[in-house]
């Protein structure tokens, strides 16, 4: 009834090619970026911005690399946690051994060198495929867990191989408070994914599709695999390692490899399977689905079992948030396979023939 | 649209969390909140379940039987981190502001947590209590003011460890030539003693052999197999949660002596050798001061908290090692309390408050007398240079069935741990550009 595009006439090129070509969706968007940028830090609490907003926001931002990479060029990767330690360990080394840098510039230089390195791990994907892709990126995970827990270079030579950000300067603008970490992270993502947005809807894009579509046809009707799979790395990486410079420096503060292990780069793959491979909003919809509902449960689950009369005690609290998080994301895959994004576009035409369906 | 739902779903996350959140109530005022970050589950829930316990029936035992700290109740609450880093920081986030002056403290009970909560502690005003774990340069409180290594450091621990080497080799220049093999968890936790250990392979000439294990650490079989082909003189192990009774298994798996191992204080405690059953008889820890078995405290703590309102304790696990930690631990936060109270005031305190408490924080060994943590502890006294307060420690050995003290008292060599906090603490502070604090200037 509301969500109805009768009478949006097209009269040029550029509002028949633009983002969101119908007026509620760029009004609905706008309304929700505003909020997020002038109501969000008034309302929320310190805890909703600290340990809600900033991960999400951050693993959303490596969800888009990532789906670059599998959901646009159809690359399998399971490196995606290596090249966010990629990233985070490389502005640590450019903010500590150049310290005249900006910090912003150290981050995006950590992005710089993970995309390079991601170029590097890209090249087997010339000629393997598929699961035998992943296998090869996943040589990536285990080489650089191994190289930044062994070599102290990288980590400036502290005896715990622990280390600790610098301080967030950004042009004389000290990042410290709750607010001013989520306005500097929210920044750098919608910046980023306006970005991956237009790339993909770009003639690049265009090229990474066809890869994954049918990499014969593609290479037949003129497009390079080497020039397009390869550029599909590097922009996987980029992103992918910002955000890992941004976990580390914002919202870790202080890390180990660990903190990017094999673990991460399941949590990522996970979020844009879950999300919906090939959409920008399924990467923020995934990540949200990955970094909120465990938390989500362990909260609401006590007062739940109260209303019943089961005190939970929180070993079962956690047991139960684990198998109920499981169950969610087969039931989530059973009903739609393609993900979160997909449901949220089968809503959205549902809406536009509302209340009269045919 | 590509934001549409994600906005919404935050929006109806936020309700729902923020109902979850403050559906535990706050009711009375007079209260001190106290966090718990614990592990029930996981590859390290075997030690984190008695350690837990024993926190948490402190702080029970502390509420039934005196009605609080001076009058003022504690209210504790858990936050399970299952010994990850990412999810330690969302329950610290959780709960640093819960009660009505906030936490009093931090556990984390884990060196990774430690290290990511040290960055956080001084822009939220909340001290971290690592009592035997986390960053061994923190003890120089005028560069870490809010964070507290009480009774031992893996630098004191180190440097026990190899002087108990030393006694049982037959002194200090026996250790020439000899290989000691360094078996540990290879993350922070478990790296933190190789200065030390360097620096003392080097002082007194023998070879340093270090293997580390990757988290879980249920995979040693390739540390092992070199141990058998190097042949160390003595092994020393650096694990936690499943980790040591695997190192255990294996060494009696490849034939090496169980009495040539010294475990850290972190790697001697029940859970850690009862699943090797026989195999374990001989194998040696450290102690951090207290050992397992009963001390005077064990009768109140029958009494009022053991299987008593939301404790989780059997009887018979009422004095385990670990339990035991964690009765010692609570005891130093709610001295810490306690002495803050005497300065300002019996109600609940800040956080600033009680950091200035821990850091006047003075048991004599009468205090510890009648605390009834007799024999367990020796006296300890923190000030603003020393956060560490006692550096004491010495070695346990199990014998199949119980662990037996086997050695007198061994005392860190100041000599050797002092400069080493100094240079990497002010390594520290040059990075993080933090003036430190002129300890000369503080009462």
């Amino acid at each position: 009834m509301f969500y109805r595009e009768a009478g949006q006439f097209k009269i040029s090129y550029s509002a028949d090619m633009a983002i969101f070509p119908i007026a509620q969706d760029r009004i609905a968007v706008l309304a929700i970026v505003a909020a997020a940028f002038l109501l969000m830090p008034f309302v929320a609490t310190e805890y909703f911005l600290n340990s809600i907003m900033v991960p999400t926001l951050i693993l959303a931002l490596a969800a888009v690399g990532l789906n670059i990479l599998v959901g646009y060029c159809g690359q399998v990767s399971l490196g995606s946690g290596a090249f966010m330690a990629i990233g985070a360990y490389a502005a640590y080394n450019f903010a500590i051994r150049v310290p005249e840098l900006p910090l912003l510039v150290s981050i995006l230089l950590g992005g710089v060198v993970s995309a390079m390195v991601g170029v590097f791990f890209g090249i087997p994907s010339l000629r393997i495929k598929g699961f035998y892709l992943a296998v090869a990126t996943l040589a990536a995970q285990f080489f650089f867990d191994w190289l930044f827990l062994r070599a102290g270079w990288f980590t400036n030579y502290t005896p715990s191989g622990s280390v600790n950000a610098p301080r967030l300067d950004v042009f004389g603008w000290t990042v410290n408070t709750p607010v001013e970490r989520y306005i500097f992270v929210l920044g750098l993502v919608c910046v980023f994914t306006l970005l991956a947005k237009n790339l993909v809807r770009g003639h690049v894009g265009r090229q990474w599709m066809a890869i994954r579509d049918m990499d014969i046809a593609a290479e037949i009707i003129g497009i390079r695999p080497m020039y397009a799979k390869l550029s599909a790395f590097a922009v996987s990486s980029f992103f992918v390692g910002v955000a890992g410079a941004l976990w580390a420096f914002v919202h870790l503060g202080s890390w180990e490899p660990l903190a990017f292990s094999i673990d991460r780069s399941f949590q990522l793959l996970f979020a844009i399977i879950i999300g919906g491979l090939g959409s920008i909003l399924g990467c923020f919809l995934g990540a949200a689905f990955m970094w909120i509902l465990p938390i989500f449960l362990d909260i609401a689950l006590p007062p739940l079992g109260e209303l019943v009369g089961w005190t939970m005690d929180k070993a079962t609290v956690s047991h139960f948030s684990v198998m109920i998080f499981g169950a969610l994301i087969i039931f989530f895959l059973i009903v739609e396979p393609h993900g979160l994004a997909r449901l949220w576009s089968i809503v959205k035409e549902k809406l536009r023939l509302w209340p009269f369906p045919y | 649209m590509e934001k549409k739902t994600f906005g919404l779903a935050a929006m109806a996350l936020a309700a729902a969390v923020g109902l979850g959140g403050t559906a535990v109530p706050a009711l009375a005022q007079n209260e001190q909140f106290i966090p718990m970050l614990s592990y029930r589950t996981g590859a390290y829930a075997p030690n984190g379940i008695p350690f837990a316990n024993g926190m948490g029936d402190y702080y029970r035992m502390i509420n039934a039987r005196d009605g609080g700290i001076n009058g003022v109740k504690i209210l504790f609450e858990e936050c399970e981190t299952g010994y990850a880093t990412d999810k330690g920081v969302e329950c610290y986030e959780r709960l640093k502001a819960k009660g009505p002056t906030g936490a009093a403290f931090f556990n984390p009970l884990s060196t990774g947590i430690t290290f990511a909560l040290t960055e956080k502690a001084p822009v939220d005003k909340i001290p971290i209590i690592t009592m035997g774990y986390g960053r061994s340069e923190s003890r120089n409180g005028a560069v870490f003011p809010w964070n507290f290594p009480l009774l031992g450091t893996y630098w004191t621990a180190a440097n026990i460890a190899v002087q108990h080497i030393a006694k049982e080799m037959g002194g200090f220049d026996k250790l020439k030539g000899k290989k000691i093999a360094l078996v540990f968890h290879d993350s922070p936790y478990g790296k933190e003693p190789i200065p030390m250990l360097t620096e003392m392979s080097k002082l007194l000439g023998f070879e340093l052999l270090l293997l580390p294990v990757t988290h879980p650490g249920v995979e040693q079989k390739s540390q092992w197999l070199q141990i058998r082909q190097q042949r160390p003189d003595y092994v020393l192990l650096w694990g936690w949660g499943v980790m040591n009774s695997t190192s255990v298994k294996e060494a009696a798996a490849v034939g090496y002596p169980r009495d040539k191992m010294l475990g850290v204080w972190w790697s001697g405690a029940e859970p850690d050798v009862l699943p090797a059953g026989d195999q374990a008889a001989g194998y040696k820890a450290l102690m951090l001061q207290h050992g397992a078995g009963k001390f005077p405290v064990h009768a109140d703590m029958l009494k009022f908290a053991v299987g008593k309102d939301g404790s989780q304790t059997k009887p018979d696990e009422a004095d385990d090692v670990l339990y035991n930690r964690g009765l010692v631990n609570a005891m130093l936060g709610v001295e810490a309390i306690r002495t803050a109270q005497k300065k300002f005031g019996n109600k609940p305190l800040t956080g600033e408050q009680i950091r200035w408490g821990l850091e006047n924080l003075d048991l004599s060994e009468a205090r510890i007398k009648e605390l009834g943590f007799e024999g367990a502890l020796k006296p300890l006294k923190i000030s603003c240079s020393d956060h560490e307060g006692t550096r004491f420690g010495r070695v346990q050995q199990w014998d199949g069935k119980q662990w037996k003290v086997i050695s007198d008292w061994y005392e860190g060599d100041d000599k050797l741990l002092a400069p080493m906090v100094r240079d990497i603490s002010a390594k520290y502070a040059d990075e993080k550009k933090i003036a430190p604090r002129d300890c000369s200037k503080e009462s």
